[in-house]
């Protein structure tokens, strides 16, 4: 049984993966995208990382890629060309990618850990569970919790900041390539 | 006061006049420069005076003084002082020196009256005969050398002194190029030297070199070789003698001063104070002296040819310091310094009457343009003939003593030395005929056009040119006009040549063979230690070869009279007949363009070939091919700077890739 | 299910991440590809945290989510920039830092 879910999941999360990386259209990899995602936290479900997989949901699937989805929404659809400017990128991208997983797969069933051709010790209940994510989040890891509300903090302002009009910034009408000189009604002023 | 301060002093006056007028010419008026820069030689001489009082004061054998002011250079081995030495060759040589340069100091007070670098002539002047002095009283090698590069520079100073002219100006550069490969030679004897006995000074060295060289030992030979070599270059014997015509260029004092009585003589007198070492390698002294008298023959052969009154002047220079080489070389100090003495005396005269005639001339050179200055110019006319008597060795100038004096050494000293002999009196039939060649030219015969101009009361005038050249000069910046000053007409000249007239034609009688003997008894101290020193010939011998050449100065006058004045024309069918001799004669014997072939092109060709190929192609291949490479390199890495993120991004991934493989590897 | 199948999972979805943003051109998609890569460290340390029994493996991955977020923002908000400013939104087109 959990093979089989392993299996679905696991099909789920490289379909996805192989879609974002695949499709032309940008909105059509953002929902590829989603489906890698509720993939993968059903694998995080069968490794019994409940509060992960919600976290998963919510956070990515549900704050993340909204966002994507508003951006891309916002930008819409950019062709790309075909022919690539760089010489041999088209052909070393993927030999390279290939290599990598190649000795990241050797790496891993080469491996002295003996633990890892196994299941896994036998846990207890609760393993995984919000309350015990919580206990090691406030007493263990306060500071890291603390660093990353920080990080939070510093990532709201800058987003602020970076897409924010400047008063008094030259309009990137004069002398930029792209799309037209007219702007697109209803965002910020 | 001590000899050896007087010493000092000897060498203090000259430099302190030097100095003075220096600083101070903007300030000194009119002649005052002049005036002061005579006193001061005077006062040397006094002093000089003063140093030979004392020092005859001592015992024969305490005729060695020596005094230092301080420690030149005192460190391991080596001990140098700053000190003289008073002994009676250094002030034979002093009082030469410091007397003919006062006279030829009086002289310039009026002869380069009006010139515009007046003060800067005496100035030079002045540091000429502290030189000169320097050099010879120096008591150690190391200050010789000094004393001889300061003379180098003063005449160099002095030849370029109208420096606006190329002619002079090439001719300065010429004679220090000249002199300073005497330099070398003599400076590499001084390290040999120093090298074998341990020390620079003259006592020690002479003392220790009978100890440590054996006779004509290698070393030795070499040291002396290079000393003759420091010796020639600065006395123009051959080969190294083609600066002095040249250096005629100066006024006519310098060429008194310098080129007939003093710097020349230098070679001469560094022969002579280092007898002990000749003596020890008898193959180098015989090198010189027949280097020697190739010179004298030589450069009588030219005079004969040449038609520049003061070239033939310093040829005949040349040729008379070829016997003074030969004199000291085969042993006869007595004659060869005496010969310097009376040279001087004549010399100079003949200069400077020289210097008078061409300011008749308006400032023109050439013999074949002058005669029949008789009337014109008496007082001049008269000295000349006495010089010229005196150069001639006529009975009973100085010349013709001291100039037999080492002839019939020679003759004594038998073998090998009947050479010198036999060369000596040809040449000496030669130089009398030269020496009334230039006598009969200007004094004898119709008077030439500038002469009757002066008969008339007015000096000639003409435009100023280069006498060399012939090219015209414009005197408004800074070339000399013609000389104005003539003997009769300007007192200090005529005062000058009339004492050194006086002390050319009784000079002699210091040293008459069998009678006097002052300069022989006087120098003896210095030579004690030399055995050749003391051969002297008998009186008959003597008074033999003093007939032989008094035949042959009369012979050799007689003919001159029958080609200038009884027939004239002689000489120009003589040159007719024998083109191709006197063309030889009068190209100098073709050194100029011996040297100009053999070594001035080589050299320039090898530094044209130096910088147009190796510099060009070696060394600047070397620097540019160097940053030609890291430039290539640079572009090559570059290529990886494209500026596409994705680019960036591969290698990233490429890089973390090899490291992955890396530690698989090495952890298998 | 032995561990390894899941860190072999984690592998190929990384070299996947990996190859995507290598080839795409779009800021928006490499974006994309970079978040597919995360969730690939994610999986993998979710899985040892199995292997090890502890949660701490757990909470290092809701912290990578943390960043991931923070990341996505400022990446976001630097696209819609360049959207303003009219740049197309082409990462080749950005290339005035070359050597």
């Amino acid at each position: 049984m959990e093979e089989v879910a392993f299996f679905a999941l696991a099909i789920g999360a490289l379909g996805g993966a192989i879609a974002v990386v695949g499709l032309r259209n940008p909105f059509y990899c953002v929902l590829a995208l989603i489906v890698h995602l509720v993939s993968l936290a059903g694998l995080f479900l069968l490794l019994h990382a409940e509060f992960i997989a919600a976290a998963q949901i919510v956070v990515y699937a549900g704050a993340v890629m909204v966002l994507y989805v508003f951006v891309a929404a916002y930008v819409g659809n950019v062709e790309e060309p075909i022919w690539d400017q760089i010489p041999g990128q088209r052909f070393f991208a993927p030999v390279l990618a290939a290599a990598l997983f190649v000795e990241l797969a050797i790496a891993v069933i080469g491996t002295a850990l003996k633990s890892l051709e196994t299941e896994g010790p036998t846990i207890q209940l609760g393993f995984g569970s919000p309350g015990s994510i919580g206990e090691l989040l406030l007493e263990r890891y306060l500071i890291v919790f603390e660093a990353a509300s920080m990080l939070l903090l510093i990532a709201a302002v800058g987003a602020i900041v970076l897409a924010g009009r400047r008063h008094g910034h030259p309009s990137a009408d004069a002398g930029a390539r792209g799309r037209g000189a007219e702007e697109v009604p209803g965002i910020g002023s | 006061m001590s000899a050896t301060t007087y010493g000092w002093l000897v060498l203090a006056f000259p430099l302190a006049g030097s100095m003075i007028i220096a600083f101070g010419w903007r300030s000194l008026p009119a002649r005052t420069a002049g005036w002061i820069g005579t006193g001061a030689i005077a006062l040397a001489f006094v002093s000089s005076i003063g140093a030979l009082v004392m020092m005859q004061d001592e015992p024969a054998e305490a005729r060695h003084l020596t005094s230092s002011l301080w420690d030149y250079a005192t460190a391991a081995g080596l001990d140098i002082q700053l000190g003289i030495l008073v002994d009676p060759l250094s002030v034979f040589m002093c009082l030469v020196v410091t007397g003919v340069s006062t006279l030829i100091h009086l002289y310039s007070v009026s002869y380069l009256d009006e010139d515009r670098g007046y003060a800067r002539f005496f100035s030079y002047l002045n540091f000429f005969v502290f030189s000169m002095l320097l050099l010879v009283l120096a008591g150690n090698f190391v200050l010789l050398i000094v004393g001889w590069a300061f003379v180098g520079f003063a005449s160099y100073a002095l030849i370029s002194f109208w420096y606006r002219r190329g002619t002079a100006t090439k001719a300065g550069m010429k004679a220090f190029v000249i002199n300073v490969i005497g330099d070398v030679g003599l400076v590499l004897a001084a390290f040999f030297l120093f090298r074998e006995l341990g020390t620079f000074d003259y006592l020690e060295a002479f003392e220790a070199a009978p100890g440590a060289f054996t006779e004509n030992e290698g070393v030795v030979v070499v040291i002396c070789l290079l000393l003759v070599v420091g010796a020639f270059a600065k006395s123009a014997q051959l080969p190294l003698h083609t600066w002095l015509p040249d250096a005629m260029e100066g006024p006519t004092p310098v060429s008194a001063l310098i080129h007939a009585a003093t710097m020349v003589t230098a070679g001469v007198y560094l022969i002579a104070r280092t007898h002990p070492l000749f003596e020890l390698a008898p193959t180098a002294a015989d090198i010189a002296a027949f280097g020697g008298l190739a010179t004298l023959i030589v450069a009588a052969t030219i005079a004969l040819a040449v038609t520049d009154l003061k070239r033939i002047i310093a040829y005949s220079t040349m040729s008379q310091i070829g016997y003074m080489i030969v004199g000291v070389s085969i042993g006869a100090y007595v004659g060869g310094l005496f010969h310097l003495m009376t040279h001087a005396f004549f010399k100079a005269l003949l200069f400077m009457a020289a210097g008078s005639v061409i300011a008749a001339m308006a400032g023109r050179q050439d013999i074949d343009r002058m005669s029949g200055f008789r009337r014109a110019l008496p007082l001049t006319s008269l000295l000349l003939i006495v010089g010229a008597l005196a150069l001639a060795g006529f009975p009973p100038m100085s010349g013709w003593f001291s100039k037999d004096e080492i002839l019939v050494f020679a003759a004594d000293r038998g073998g090998m030395y009947w050479i010198f002999a036999v060369g000596g009196y040809l040449a000496a039939f030669l130089t009398a005929f030269y020496a009334f060649r230039i006598g009969f030219r200007v004094v004898a015969g119709d008077p030439c056009e500038e002469a009757r101009e002066l008969e008339g009361g007015h000096l000639a005038h003409a435009e100023p040119e280069n006498p060399a050249t012939g090219e015209r000069e414009d005197t408004d910046v800074g070339f000399p006009g013609p000389g104005h000053w003539i003997a009769e007409r300007a007192r200090p000249m005529a005062i000058a040549m009339g004492t050194l007239g006086v002390l050319a034609t009784i000079g002699g009688v210091v040293q008459i063979p069998g009678v006097t003997h002052v300069i022989e008894s006087f120098l003896e101290p210095t030579f004690e230690d030399s055995s050749l020193y003391h051969l002297v010939p008998s009186t008959s011998a003597s008074w033999l070869g003093l007939l032989i050449g008094a035949v042959l100065s009369a012979a050799g006058v007689g003919l001159a009279y029958l080609c200038y004045v009884a027939r004239p024309g002689t000489t120009a069918r003589l040159q007719e007949r024998f083109a191709a001799i006197h063309r030889l004669l009068f190209n100098k014997w073709y050194f100029d363009e011996l040297y100009d072939v053999a070594i001035y092109r080589p050299l320039i060709a090898g530094g044209r070939f130096a910088n147009n190929v190796f510099e060009r192609v070696v060394v600047d291949g070397i620097v540019d091919g160097a940053v030609g490479l890291v430039r290539g390199a640079g572009a090559l890495v570059r290529g990886a700077q494209s500026g596409f993120v994705r680019a960036y991004a591969l290698l990233l991934l490429g890089g973390f890739a090899a490291l992955g493989v890396y530690f698989l590897v090495v952890s298998s | 299910m032995a561990l390894e199948w899941y860190l072999v999972l984690s592998a190929m979805l990384f070299a996947v991440g990996a190859g995507g943003i290598l080839i795409r051109r779009s800021p928006l998609v490499i974006l994309l590809c970079l978040e597919l890569m995360l969730n690939a460290g994610n999986l993998a340390l979710v899985a040892f945290a199995r292997a090890a029994g502890n949660e701490e493996g757990q909470v290092f991955a809701l912290v990578v989510m943390v960043v991931a977020a923070c990341e996505v923002v400022v990446g976001l908000g630097l696209i819609v920039a360049m959207f303003r400013r009219r740049i197309p939104l082409n990462v080749d087109e950005i290339r005035s830092l070359r050597g």
